[in-house]
């Protein structure tokens, strides 16, 4: 048990200095909220095209954009720590290499969670209509996508060790999953060379397993695909998380 | 304490592998504070990251504390305190908050890792500054406050990297004294890294030499000191006919070495200078020549340096104090 304990304490204490910065807090609650407010209305007119109600379709992408994002960038506070010896000086302790990344993988589910849930109570006065136990399912989904990006962004981080190295790196890869992903509108609208490449990309099972959640079908084969795809990012994620932290040299 | 053998690390780069410690011997006893004393690059911070499980040699073993490093780190982790060169505390954070949470680390509840801390902070001279985000602290401040964090869970062995770098020389004067009485009132061991000489010099019991990633000499300061041919001597004379005669005459003395002579200026090592210096003059006198001045210097851990490598550790870039040795 002294792995969760461990655990716990680089939980708690990434918590509490996330919190003790409330330009990052306001600037992060801030954000979905703007993504609804001035984009949303732009996907109004193209409700019969996206099949009904533009809103299920929109929010379930936001959710996923927030929680790969969310997760993705997180490898900056991480430089910012190994700079200034922190990373170093936890890993003499004999605490878990494995739970000095499990903490903070936690913290960013739970701020990321917050987030999501705030994104999605925002989007219900502005029109969203979805089952309940649709958008439950569909926050932990969100929860999971946050640990497996943020997870491998920690093992990024610590391998490069530099801000220089990691912004091109991310952005490099943030834009095309993006785009590849039909987040922003669906690919079903896509031409099928579109498509088809679109397909390969995991995260856009992803945000068709959570449209699917958001119409209700919790069984359908695309949430159920979706789901699989973020379980597989999980995996991938925590094993290249897991085996970053853990190597002697890093 | 510490026993190591044959302890490497290689790096690979584009440029093919990278020896970065050759294969280093050591070994540190009980109650000592040992300096690792060598110009950066040197292999220090390496061979320390090794003997502290931050990496994994490439080649060798050590018993560290008692435990294996190869089969044991954790329990070597559990056992030594480390204090880095870049510090260990977030800047943003509190340094009672910080002292804390890595206590608790070390698997100490909460209240117990507050009484510790409280209790370091009153040791290290850090009153007041529990509730202070770390990055308000001064340079002398944040470095004790890093030792107050290696020290929180009581280690019997200490690894200091380059303790007082960046430090002015009163914060290091006073950060000597900390080092000092880990030894002298806890009974710790310290094992250090510097490339002060004057450090090495005022706080070890013994001193490690290392040079290109290997040990070139170790030794408590004298016996280092001793291993130099004696101390330098510089004699000047004003008139150049005399020196000559003057030569002659240093020639004779017992011991001496590395005679040379530049501009009217004779220097030479005697084993014993300033024994050596009333007969020296007496000779002189005798021949007539009339030296200007005479200095005679005692060997210093750079002349050590300079005989074992070939290079002064003060050639090595500029973060050493200018003029704190001629």
């Amino acid at each position: 048990m002294t792995f969760l304990r461990d655990m716990y304490v680089v939980f708690a204490r990434s918590l509490r200095l996330s919190l003790r910065n409330p330009a990052w807090v306001v600037i992060g609650l801030s954000q979905p909220v703007l993504y609804l407010v001035l984009f949303g209305p732009l996907l109004k007119p193209l409700a019969g095209q996206l099949g009904g109600d533009a809103w299920r379709v929109f929010v379930p992408g936001m959710l996923v954009q927030l929680g790969i994002f969310g997760g993705m960038f997180v490898g900056f506070g991480l430089i910012a720590e190994y700079r200034a010896g922190v990373i170093e000086s936890m890993r003499v302790t004999p605490a878990s290499r494995v739970s000095l990344l499990m903490g903070r993988v936690l913290r960013d589910v739970l701020v990321l969670l917050v987030q999501a849930s705030l994104l999605t109570l925002v989007a219900l006065p502005m029109g969203l209509r979805a089952p309940v136990a649709g958008v439950i399912v569909a926050l932990l989904v969100v929860g999971l996508l946050v640990a497996a990006f943020s997870a491998a962004s920690y093992a990024v981080a610590l391998t490069l060790k530099s801000e220089d190295a990691l912004a091109p790196l991310l952005n490099a890869v943030a834009i095309p999953v993006l785009l590849l992903s039909g987040i922003l509108l669906p690919m079903a609208l896509a031409p099928g060379w579109l498509r088809r490449l679109s397909d390969v990309n995991p995260l856009k099972h992803v945000v068709d397993g959570l449209r699917a959640l958001f119409r209700g079908d919790l069984w359908s084969s695309s949430s159920l695909l979706g789901l699989a795809m973020t379980v597989l990012l999980v995996v991938l994620g925590t094993w290249f998380g897991t085996r970053t932290f853990r190597r002697e040299s890093a | 304490m510490i026993t190591a053998r044959g302890l490497a690390r290689t790096y690979r780069s584009r440029r093919g592998d990278v020896l970065a410690v050759r294969g280093v011997d050591l070994d540190v006893a009980e109650r000592e504070i040992v300096g690792f004393l060598g110009p950066n690059g040197a292999g220090k911070t390496t061979t320390l990251r090794m003997l502290t499980t931050l990496l994994e040699p490439t080649a060798g073993e050590a018993t560290v504390a008692g435990c294996d490093l190869r089969k044991d780190p954790v329990g070597v982790r559990r056992r030594i305190g480390y204090v880095s060169q870049s510090g260990s505390t977030y800047p943003e954070a509190r340094s009672g908050e910080e002292i804390v949470d890595h206590a608790r680390l070390y698997g100490m509840r909460p209240q117990q890792a507050a009484r510790r801390g409280h209790e370091l902070f009153e040791q290290l001279d850090l009153p007041g500054l529990w509730d202070r985000p770390t990055k308000t602290l001064s340079g002398g401040q944040r470095r004790r406050l890093d030792i107050a964090m290696g020290l929180v869970h009581d280690p019997v062995l200490v690894f200091l990297d380059e303790p007082t770098t960046g430090l002015d020389p009163q914060s290091r004067a006073n950060l000597w004294q900390h080092v000092r009485s880990l030894r002298d009132d806890r009974g710790s061991t310290v094992f250090l890294t510097t490339h002060y000489l004057e450090e090495a010099d005022a706080l070890c019991d013994r001193i490690l030499v290392i040079d290109d990633g290997r040990i070139v000499a170790e030794g408590t300061p004298d016996e280092l000191k001793r291993g130099v041919s004696g101390d330098a001597v510089v004699l000047a004379v004003a008139d150049p006919a005399q020196l000559p005669p003057s030569v002659a005459i240093v020639s004779e003395l017992v011991g001496v070495t590395d005679l040379s002579e530049d501009g009217g200026t004779l220097r030479f090592r005697v084993p014993d200078g300033a024994a050596a210096l009333p007969g020296l003059l007496r000779a002189l006198d005798a021949a007539g020549v009339q030296p200007t001045s005479v200095e005679v210097r005692r060997p210093s851990l750079d002349d050590v340096f300079l005989s074992l490598t070939g290079r002064s550790l003060r050639d090595e870039p500029a973060d050493v104090p200018a003029g704190a040795m001629t």
